[in-house]
């Protein structure tokens, strides 16, 4: 196991070199803003764009170049700076990842808890009113898009421009600063954010637990005259979950590194946001940052679910 | 006699699906004494699964209609209550499965599914039951069982799997082990120490067996009484040695015919049955036998039997088949001889118009479908 664990440490982190250069290619290489026009301000001199170009070492060759990125990011966690805010990309981004952590560990325990119990009572009334409805209902939290969904949200129960002020609306997670105000302030975005994934995770546990409710060793948990619920919650959905779990996993590695839509719409200071803006403002050494702690999170993410896996189900061995 | 620990009187177990309704189990009667063993044989489809899986309420759903009564030891086990049924099962009622890696959950210690088993109907704290598993894996020829108790089941081998299962399913001391095929998906060797297993405890722990399968050479060491199943009734009952000395029904034969013996020249071939196991949606006019029968006759097609007793020496021997007994014996006496089906018609005469006396009157009566 911990040789296991080694060996796809090492994996993760050529994964991760792979995945800077890239990202180093993709903005470096291929024509986009130039970092140094951008540094210059307005109406530059091209002596100065020059100067700029030399000062930021972009005057060296690609490899060069790519051999001091790649050097200040594993040693220094540093990822540039940004021209557009005249601040280092590591702190652009460590500043928002807490807000972006609070929005998808909350989605998530949302989502993660609907969707198994949704996902159970579905499976266990087959074809019953609630299976249906429930069914229909995920269909259309999956079909619709999160933006759509979230100025719905806005518009029916945000407490400024809603038509029931309930929640606190867009923004106003900035002005929160107690923990309950936060938590308050974010459960709009919650549960906008969980409400696709917790369909698709309540249709895939139902699905998963329907052919594990048909497994021998159902029907032996049966004849040994245990109770239905111990069988469906003990048995049953032990099976079914553990492939969900994997799943959870990897979305919550995707999201922290921004969930765009919902940090957009709901004007929550994230990574998302921050992509968003960079984008918009051609800030490339912000878009890189935040891909790359994308990158990072996603393939932690997967190494964590593949060790948990292991634990989860005893016939996996590495 | 005194009660039997099981009685099973007109069992019907139908279900109703989109295709129509499933006559898996249709009319079945059968009784099992303390500490004695019954072979249920026949092939897939028989009905011999559904109707043990309904013994123990397995079966009950909304689209499964089941009629009849099963009684066992006084208690009316169709009537009971669902936590009635959960107290009998795996207490009182054990059941043991073909495929005993996929009978055993994959994420547990085997230690903690004996564990529950023993929990569920006895109120011991985890430590008693886990000496009560350990006793009992050691019972059924774990070795090291201390050990053993804490390794998943696919960490143990197919035979080993089985003792595991066996284990579990005599924690609660039941009265009653339904076997379902439990040797099936086992070597042969290994297929052998199985039964014997199984019949020592049967001895020791004095349990009652119902020892199903497909497999007639299983059933002859553990059996005192057999069941012939098909298409969902039994069509021949009787004593293991009658089963395999003095068979009435056609099927039997078959069944007989179609598996290797010591006994017999090594240049003999096996006989199979030929055609399919008939469809329990829409089962064939008259006897359910005869598409596949060798000796049919026109009536046959009309007339459903009945069983009844045979008139031999074994008096619980009865058989559901239209030929008369004196035809019957004579096919027997020739197949068994070696002659194949057709030299046996040969030189046996079977009447084409003579019914058994009590299937005499129901000519026009009972006819199902075309």
């Amino acid at each position: 196991m911990a040789s296991y664990i080694a060996r796809r440490l090492l994996w993760t982190i050529l994964l991760l070199l792979v995945i800077t250069a890239v990202t180093f290619l993709i903005f470096y290489v291929l024509p986009t803003a130039d970092p140094a026009a951008q540094r210059a301000g307005r109406d530059p001199s091209p002596d100065l764009i020059n100067a700029i170009r030399h000062q930021l070492g972009l005057d060296k060759s690609l490899p060069a170049q790519y051999w001091d990125y790649t050097k200040q990011l594993f040693l220094h966690f540093d990822f540039g700076e940004s021209f557009i805010n005249n601040t280092s990309v590591k702190s652009l981004i460590f500043d928002r990842l807490p807000n972006t952590i609070f929005l998808v560990v909350g989605a998530a325990i949302i989502w993660f808890v609907s969707g198994v119990t949704i996902g159970i009572v579905s499976a266990t009334r087959r074809g019953s009113f609630w299976d249906r409805m429930l069914m229909g209902g995920a269909l259309i939290a999956i079909s619709a898009p999160v933006y759509w969904m979230g100025l719905v949200a806005l518009y029916l129960f945000s407490n400024d421009i809603g038509v029931w002020h309930i929640f606190p609306g867009a923004g106003a997670y900035q002005d929160a600063h107690s923990f309950p105000q936060k938590c308050w302030t974010m459960v709009m975005p919650w549960c906008v954010l969980a409400a696709a994934f917790a369909a698709i995770y309540a249709r895939l546990l139902r699905s998963n637990l329907l052919e594990t409710m048909s497994e021998d060793y159902i029907r032996t948990a049966r004849a040994k005259g245990l109770p239905e619920r111990r069988v469906i919650l003990r048995h049953g959905v032990r099976s079914a979950i553990t492939p969900v779990i994997t799943v959870l996993g990897l979305d919550i590695g995707i999201l922290m590194g921004g969930a765009i839509l919902t940090e957009t719409v709901f004007n929550i200071d994230g990574v998302g946001r921050l992509s968003y803006d960079a984008i918009q403002r051609g800030d490339l050494a912000t878009i890189q940052g935040t891909t790359i702690v994308l990158a990072f999170f996603v393939a932690i993410m997967s190494l964590v679910v593949d060790i948990l896996y292991a634990f989860l189900d005893p016939r996996v061995r590495y | 006699m005194a009660q039997p620990l099981l009685e099973v009187k007109d069992l019907k177990v139908h279900f109703e699906t989109e295709d129509g309704i499933v006559q898996a189990v249709d009319g079945i009667s059968y009784s099992v004494g303390r500490g004695h063993a019954l072979g249920i044989v026949g092939e897939s489809g028989s009905g011999k699964s559904v109707s043990s899986m309904t013994v123990m309420g397995l079966t009950r759903s909304s689209n499964a209609r089941i009629s009849g009564s099963i009684m066992f030891d006084g208690k009316d086990l169709l009537a009971a209550g669902e936590d009635e049924m959960r107290a009998v099962r795996g207490g009182e009622i054990a059941m043991i499965f073909q495929d005993p890696l996929s009978s055993l959950h994959p994420f547990y210690k085997i230690g903690d599914q004996l564990v529950e088993a023993h929990r569920s109907h006895n109120d011991v704290s985890k430590a008693r039951a886990r000496d009560r598993a350990i006793e009992m894996l050691g019972l059924v020829g774990i070795p090291d069982p201390r050990k053993r108790i804490d390794g998943y089941p696919h960490e143990f081998s197919g035979g080993m799997r089985q003792r595991v299962m066996i284990a579990m399913a005599l924690i609660n001391d039941p009265k009653l082990l339904i076997a379902d095929e439990p040797t099936t998906a086992l070597d042969v060797t290994v297929q052998a120490q199985i039964l014997e297993l199984i019949q020592k405890l049967q001895h020791e722990l004095d349990t009652a067996v119902v020892m199903i399968t497909h497999d007639l050479g299983v059933v002859a060491e553990v059996a005192e009484e057999i069941a012939v199943m098909y298409a969902g009734r039994i069509v021949e009952y009787g004593s293991s040695d009658t089963i395999f000395s003095a068979p009435e029904h056609p099927y039997t034969w078959g069944l007989l015919k179609s598996i290797p013996r010591l006994d017999t020249p090594r240049d003999q071939e096996l006989v199979p049955i030929f055609g399919r196991p008939p469809s329990l949606i829409n089962k064939p006019s008259g006897c359910s036998f005869h598409p596949r029968c060798p000796y049919v006759r026109e009536a046959h097609k009309k007339v459903d039997p009945v069983l009844e007793p045979s008139g031999s020496a074994d008096t619980v021997h009865k058989v559901a088949c239209l030929l008369p007994s004196e035809t019957r014996r004579s096919l027997w006496a020739a197949l068994r001889a070696g002659e194949t089906p057709e030299a046996a018609i040969e030189e046996v005469p079977i009447p084409e118009k003579t019914l058994s006396p009590s299937a005499e009157g129901q000519t026009g009566g009972e006819v199902p479908g075309p």
